[in-house]
């Protein structure tokens, strides 16, 4: 067993990214996530990697997409504000079919928000967030164990399906400390026959996104929509807890699970069956674990940091079969347990 | 048993570092440990606080609502936190600063005169190892030699010829409270 360190969990995604290979990472700061780029502007260079802050978001973004068309493993990391910022180049690497990783530290919005952590950018990851019809794979991790797990293996998911991968955390994820256990470095990355560079091999590949003919770009979206159900078909993650005898479910992702968590087992100590149900990957959604328990659950109760973005998932899974409803506090406030608790409290009387 | 502390001062009073010890050593007795920094704008001066769980069982909710045990450094700390603290809970107040009395009657006063143990040590900004010692002795959360050995870690090598001082510190605020 790997030796236990501590680490703060945006340091524990940093350190993730260059052991699986990452070797390039160019950003722009901003709460809550700046230790990534702290973490990395001390640690690449000594992997012989590159550590740039560009002038702008738009910039860093542009950075990725050239590293990862050359071939790179690449990462950029940026908060709610930035992400947005990045949505133009995010877009134009899902249509040339550039792997990289994106970190999003959400925070509290609408515009500059607050620094706390939030989960209102659901939709916008989930949904591909910029313009074009595209998806991004969403891994949502809820300990600083899993975001170094899920960082780790998003840059093989990225090279896998040349596709970008978002890990989509919050501000709480990112500032706690706890104790994780390391991978080993990667030794061997995947060849990449696409790229732009050429070698002795091959001639030179055009990587773009600009498909003037459109029938071209026909068959460009349904390559794309057929990677896409490959990914649906291969990736989706989740994990579930006490959900066999559950009569309510609770639907949680990221550090909003982990309250919920906390709050089922205060509920199971009175005896109310309650299970928590937490999507890892939110793009693709887990549906199949909702139809399993389904006819048991008398309601769904989505729980986000949100006024209400995942919901819509947990409706598309379940159809009109059963009622889903929302709780969550919103711009950084953080719900506690025992918030969530009476809320399930009071939904079970009103079934009743 | 989960420990559940509330570590809260001004800037500068080594709240963060205490809270780092707790976690580090709790997680050198294979205890499940969480820190959480409060995290907001602060700025130079301004009040510090971080929390710390350690726990025999999973660690769930990255929050600490009603601490088991609050530190309080300076008055503004016990103003602050005193009502959240749980029932029968713990409050280590550093009465070299705070002069009122808590109001709370539900709970267990401990007060060290820690910024004059600090003092008579010869340099007060080891205030924090004084608390540090206290909160351990009281509530047996840890291993002396745990902590010792995760000051060790945690400060930079620059700083080892401040050890012997910060131990001392600990070992001073043990004695007190024994």
């Amino acid at each position: 067993m790997a030796k236990k360190i501590l680490m703060k969990g945006s340091e524990a995604i940093a350190e993730a990214a260059v052991l699986n290979g990452c070797r390039y990472f160019f950003g722009y700061p901003i709460t809550p996530q700046n230790e990534i780029p702290e973490y990395l502007s001390k640690r690449l260079p000594e992997v012989q990697g590159t550590f740039l802050q560009a002038e702008s978001e738009v910039s860093a973004i542009y950075m990725v997409l050239g590293a990862g068309a050359a071939g790179a493993r690449v990462m950029t990391s940026s908060s709610s504000p930035g992400i947005s910022l990045k949505q133009e180049g995010i877009s134009y690497m899902a249509g040339a079919e550039v792997p990289c990783v994106i970190v999003n530290i959400m925070r509290g919005g609408p515009g500059l928000g607050a620094i706390q952590g939030a989960q209102p950018d659901y939709w916008q990851a989930t949904r591909g967030g910029g313009h074009g019809d595209y998806r991004l794979l969403v891994l949502a991790p809820a300990t600083v164990q899993e975001a170094v797990d899920l960082t780790y293996q998003a840059f093989d998911l990225a090279d896998k399906y040349r596709n970008p991968v978002m890990i989509l955390g919050d501000g709480i994820l990112a500032q706690i400390m706890e104790p994780v256990e390391l991978p080993e470095a990667s030794k061997q990355l995947p060849e990449k026959a696409w790229t732009v560079g050429k070698n002795e091999n091959r001639q030179r590949n055009v990587v773009s996104s600009s498909y003037p003919k459109v029938d071209e770009l026909e068959k460009v979206n349904i390559r794309l929509h057929e990677r896409y159900d490959q990914i649906k078909k291969n990736e989706v993650r989740w994990d579930s807890y006490l959900t066999d005898d559950a009569e309510y479910v609770v639907v949680a992702y990221g550090s909003a699970a982990r309250i919920a968590k906390a709050a089922i087992k205060m509920a199971r100590a009175e005896g109310i069956k309650v299970g928590l149900l937490r999507p890892i990957s939110v793009w693709p959604f887990p549906i199949e674990p909702f139809q399993k328990i389904i006819t048991q659950t008398k309601f769904f109760l989505s729980f986000e940091m949100s006024t209400g973005q995942m919901i819509d998932d947990v409706r598309l899974a379940i159809g009109n079969e059963r009622p889903v409803y929302h709780y969550g506090r919103l711009g950084g406030v953080i719900p506690l347990p025992e918030e969530l608790l009476a809320k399930i409290k009071e939904l079970i009387k009103e079934v009743q | 048993m989960m420990h559940q502390f509330l570590l809260a001062g001004f800037g500068g009073q080594g709240v963060m570092l205490m809270g780092k010890i707790l976690a580090y050593a709790g997680m050198k007795e294979n205890k499940q440990v969480m820190y959480i920094p409060s995290y907001g704008s602060e700025m130079r001066g301004g009040t510090a606080n971080c929390s710390v769980i350690l726990s025999e069982e999973e660690i769930d909710a990255p929050v600490v609502s009603r601490p088991t045990g609050l530190v309080a450094m300076n008055t503004p700390s016990l103003d602050k936190f005193e009502s959240c603290v749980s029932e029968n809970g713990l409050i280590i107040l550093n009465s070299s600063l705070i002069v009122r009395e808590p109001v709370r009657e539900d709970i267990n006063i401990i007060k060290v005169p820690a910024s004059d143990i600090a003092k008579e040590l010869g340099n007060e900004r080891i205030v924090n190892m004084v608390l540090l010692g206290a909160l351990i002795s009281v509530t047996n959360c840890l291993k002396v030699e745990s902590v010792m050995e995760s000051l060790k870690e945690i400060l930079p090598p620059h700083r080892h010829d401040l050890l012997p001082l910060n131990q001392k510190a600990i070992e001073k605020a043990m004695n007190y409270i024994k």
